[in-house]
């Protein structure tokens, strides 16, 4: 238990420093809500009513962006290798290094979103609820998409392969997220079904997830 | 003293020593004067007391397009001449016109909720002032990916001269793409357009706010040539360690 504290201790750590690029992703974010209006217009209402889709698309595609540097930083320098053969399941290893990298880069995009939401015109309750699906929504995008990490790693091929790979599995989480913060500007659908799919899309993940980052990081030492 | 004399960062602290406080205190004394004209300055008969944010909002906003400036010229520094301090000076400009360039928005912000009835407005001018500020993080983002700074310098002295040419050409789009914010008021043909009551005022916060950024880069480049003289110390340290 204390070697999982120390690895979530460790990444933490490494992905704040310099050359971590965690904040990287806050920036895309931000970046990419600033593009839309140019793209679809200025007009507010407008605005207003594609807001939690802009919100949810940002956050995912920023999510998307830093999850290479899941297991390729460790990859590079040897200390992969070390975490597959210690004596601690690699599953939870796997478990541990998602966590750490969700605390990392997965929380500054849900602390900026109301400022964002601020730009989209969204009102309080709108932004509220677009913050609230991020949180029950991002740790399914972190635990999907570290499948996808640990099989580029695992090929030594990342960027593109990775978001090709991990996109189509995190779709579920798209609709349900857009879903259920939409239903809660518009009242209908309830916001209730979405939002507990979408707690469950995030459970289920955190399952899968660290089994299938572990069997690729296994078969990558073959 | 020649600015190659203070190519030596010794001679350059000692200097910054001597100057810090005198500009502190200069500071200080505009910033007060300027306060209180600014606050003694009648309400406008449309707008109110809010046209007192005006006082902050407007010498912040000049701020963040002249920081870029002095990156600028730093940038050529690095480039060019290869002053070992103009990467510093770089360094240390560009999260203080981040700050400035935030602060601009948030005071344009806070203005527009009573004058427009809105926190944000995708106007041409707020939006060139956004992406003025995402260029900033961008910058920042830039100096604290690479671990070593004199190669940071180079990579993000070519982005900065590259933002520069580039920053009229965003403007200038963006100008195109929607229009909304009044028209600039102080420098344009014909005279400024602002009362000597508002415009008097404004210019005292605009010199305070500028006698600020001097002192506060300084004091971040003092800083600066610390952080890297502790880092060296500790890379030394660290080789004869390993030796």
């Amino acid at each position: 238990m204390s070697a999982l504290g120390a690895l979530l201790r460790r990444d933490i750590r490494v992905a704040l420093r310099v050359g971590g690029g965690a904040l990287i992703g806050m920036l895309f974010f931000l970046t990419v809500v600033v593009l839309m209006p140019f793209a679809l217009g200025p007009d507010l209402a407008l605005l207003r009513r594609l807001g939690p889709a802009i919100l949810w698309l940002g956050a995912m595609l920023a999510s998307l962006l830093t999850l290479d540097r899941l297991f390729l930083a460790d990859s590079e320098d040897g200390s992969l290798d070390l975490l597959v053969m210690s004596r601690t399941p690699l599953e939870l290893t796997c478990a541990t290094k998602a966590i750490a990298h969700w605390l990392a880069a997965g929380v500054p995009l849900i602390v900026i979103t109301p400022a964002l939401g601020l730009l989209l015109n969204l009102d309080f309750s709108a932004t509220a609820a677009v913050a609230l699906t991020l949180i029950a929504g991002t740790p399914a995008l972190t635990f999907t998409g570290m499948i996808g990490a640990a099989l580029a790693v695992t090929l030594h091929r990342g960027g593109m392969l990775l978001a090709v790979i991990v996109v189509p599995l995190s779709i579920p989480v798209l609709i349900f997220g857009v879903a259920a913060s939409t239903s809660a500007i518009t009242g209908s659908p309830a916001f209730g079904t979405p939002f507990s799919i979408l707690c469950a899309l995030s459970l289920a993940s955190f399952v899968i997830g660290p089994v299938a980052a572990a069997a690729c990081l296994r078969q990558r030492m073959d | 003293m020649a600015v190659i004399d203070l190519a030596n960062p010794t001679r350059f602290l000692k200097l910054v020593e001597r100057l810090l406080p005198w500009l502190a205190l200069a500071t200080a004394v505009t910033l007060a004067i300027g306060l209180q004209q600014a606050l003694s300055a009648p309400d406008d008969y449309q707008q109110g007391a809010t046209v007192k944010i005006m006082f902050i909002h407007v010498p912040n906003a000049w701020l963040s397009m002249f920081v870029w400036g002095v990156m600028s010229l730093s940038a050529l520094g690095t480039l060019v001449w290869r002053h070992p301090l103009a990467d510093v000076s770089a360094q240390a400009a560009a999260p203080l016109g981040a700050a400035f360039t935030f602060l601009a928005l948030v005071t344009g912000s806070l203005w527009g909720r009573p004058m427009w009835g809105t926190y944000w407005e995708w106007d041409a001018r707020m939006t060139s002032v956004l992406v003025l500020f995402v260029m900033y993080l961008g910058l920042i983002a830039l100096w604290r990916s690479v671990e070593d700074p004199s190669r940071a310098a180079r990579a993000a002295a070519v982005l900065t001269l590259v933002g520069a040419i580039n920053l009229p050409i965003i403007k200038f789009s963006v100008d195109w793409w929607n229009t909304l914010h009044q028209p600039a008021s102080v420098l344009r043909a014909g005279g400024p357009a602002l009362d000597n009551a508002f415009l008097i005022p404004l210019l005292i916060m605009g010199v305070a706010f500028s006698l600020l950024f001097v002192t506060l880069h300084l004091a971040a480049m003092r800083n600066e040539i610390l952080r890297r003289r502790v880092r060296s110390l500790r890379m030394m340290q660290a080789a004869q360690g390993a030796a």
